[in-house]
């Protein structure tokens, strides 16, 4: 019988991580379309580097970082008295560093793709920048935002390298699907490794499937209309 | 009364506006690329002038001296954009309530009198993808109209409409200007549509006044 608990955590780990890398991801995209700083370029390549890095490497970084001797570690562990390194929320710190240029380049691409007179069309109906994002931009930008966050999510769900750096493999405390594959089929436990490609291929499949009879029903044209004011109008008719 | 007095550095010249509007229908008229839309901006606050003051009614817009600069969604300033930038994600209503400020009873007033002048009524709970032309500029020119404006300006409302819309609707704007009373600067560069619609002419040439001229009608 197969064992639930790695879904159960993988699940856990690409939900969490896909909540903050969804918020994070349109509000770092936001600041680089509209903000310009020193040294954007720079801030700008190394948050989408783990893209393209091999995610060993990431997880090395983030092991020098949240290790006991590294500067968060210690913090932690000074402060707090607690470390991140082989927790849970290690997972989720690994899958959030992974997953976070997806969101980020999709996100950047939705929001640019918004007609900037749609945006202006609303600042002189008088609305606040709050409200032109959350009323004009971001419905406008919505299926590329979702788009990103199927990607984050199932990124997230097969994270591997930088987890097994940082979050290691404790059977019942972070051994996550992916992790749980590899070490089934390194002792040659062929049968529990392909239950659990069955499950993280259904789980994916079911994401991806999903975003596309979203994105068919979705295209913000008639059919799908949605109100940006409170006010309701009874017609006279 | 508007007051515009401005300097603008775009890429290949300068642009440079002197006039004043009074209740009345202003046309600029000039060939694309003149600085017509840039100086509609500038007034709606989309874009700064480098120099110079914008004011209407005595309430300072823009000035470079005394650094003020009055964002778009303070100034009252209603905008027919060429496109018409109708919200495609929204109802015809939704869009023309959206720039509604007060909740109280009485923008009820003026909704139901915009879709009785306007003719829109049987639109209200259409998408933008099953409206035509005359119709998307008749929304755009309620949903501007719905937000109380001081003042309107126009982006080429008419040219994207074949000739018989736009005759009706260039009849349609006359009208409007005269119930609402508020000052209208058009943009456009059919010459035969400017004497019909303005009652005061500033043709423009590479980002200068060539001529400011009154309309007797």
């Amino acid at each position: 019988m197969i064992d639930w608990q790695p879904v159960v955590l993988s699940l856990k780990v690409a939900l969490v991580s896909l909540v903050v890398v969804f918020i994070l991801g349109i509000a770092t995209a936001l600041i680089m379309i509209r903000k310009q700083f020193p040294g954007k370029a720079v801030y700008e390549s190394l948050i989408t580097m783990p893209m393209v890095l091999p995610p060993v490497v990431t997880g090395f970084a983030l092991l020098l970082l949240i290790g006991r001797n590294g500067p968060v570690g210690k913090v932690m562990l000074d402060l707090f008295d607690t470390q991140l390194i082989f927790t849970q929320t290690a997972a989720v710190l690994a899958a959030i560093v992974i997953a976070f240029p997806l969101m980020y380049q999709s996100a950047k691409a939705a929001l640019q793709s918004v007609d900037s007179n749609l945006e202006d069309a609303a600042r002189t109906l008088g609305a606040s920048e709050w409200r032109v994002l959350l009323t004009v931009t971001i419905p406008l930008a919505m299926p590329g935002l979702i788009a990103g966050g199927v990607l984050a999510f199932s990124r997230a769900l097969g994270e591997f390298g930088a987890t097994i750096m940082i979050a290691g493999n404790i059977p019942g405390k972070t051994q996550t699907i992916p992790i749980t594959i590899y070490f089934a089929a390194e002792s040659n436990d062929l049968i529990e490794a392909g239950y659990y490609v069955a499950v993280i291929s259904s789980i994916t499949f079911g994401a991806i499937f999903w975003l596309n009879t979203w994105s068919k029903k979705n295209s913000w044209y008639p059919g799908t209309l949605r109100g940006g004011n409170p006010h309701r109008v009874k017609s006279r008719d | 009364m508007l007051k515009v007095a401005i300097k603008k550095v775009l890429p290949d010249f300068e642009l440079t506006m002197n006039f004043e509007v009074d209740n009345s229908i202003m046309v600029l008229f000039g060939p694309s690329g003149c600085g017509k839309t840039t100086t509609l901006r500038c007034i709606a606050g989309l874009e700064k002038p480098n120099a110079g003051i914008i004011t209407l009614n005595n309430q300072i817009f823009f000035s470079a001296e005394s650094k003020v600069f009055i964002p778009p969604r303070e100034r009252g300033v209603g905008y027919m954009f060429q496109d018409y930038a109708l919200f495609p994600h929204m109802s015809v209503e939704s869009n023309i309530l959206y720039g509604v400020k007060n909740k109280g009873d009485q923008w009820q007033e003026l909704y139901q009198e915009l879709l009785h002048l306007l003719k829109i009524r049987p639109l209200i709970h259409r998408g933008m993808k099953q409206l035509s032309g005359g119709e998307k500029q008749r929304v755009a020119l309620a949903r501007a109209l719905m937000a109380n404006p001081n003042i309107l300006l126009l982006d080429e409302p008419l040219s994207a409409l074949d000739s018989e819309t736009r005759l009706e609707l260039q009849e349609e704007l006359i009208n409007m200007q005269k119930i609402w009373k508020i000052p209208f600067i058009m943009v456009t560069h059919d010459r035969g549509e400017a004497e019909k619609i303005g009652d005061q002419i500033i043709f423009m040439s590479r980002g200068q006044e060539i001529e400011n001229k009154r309309i007797s009608k």
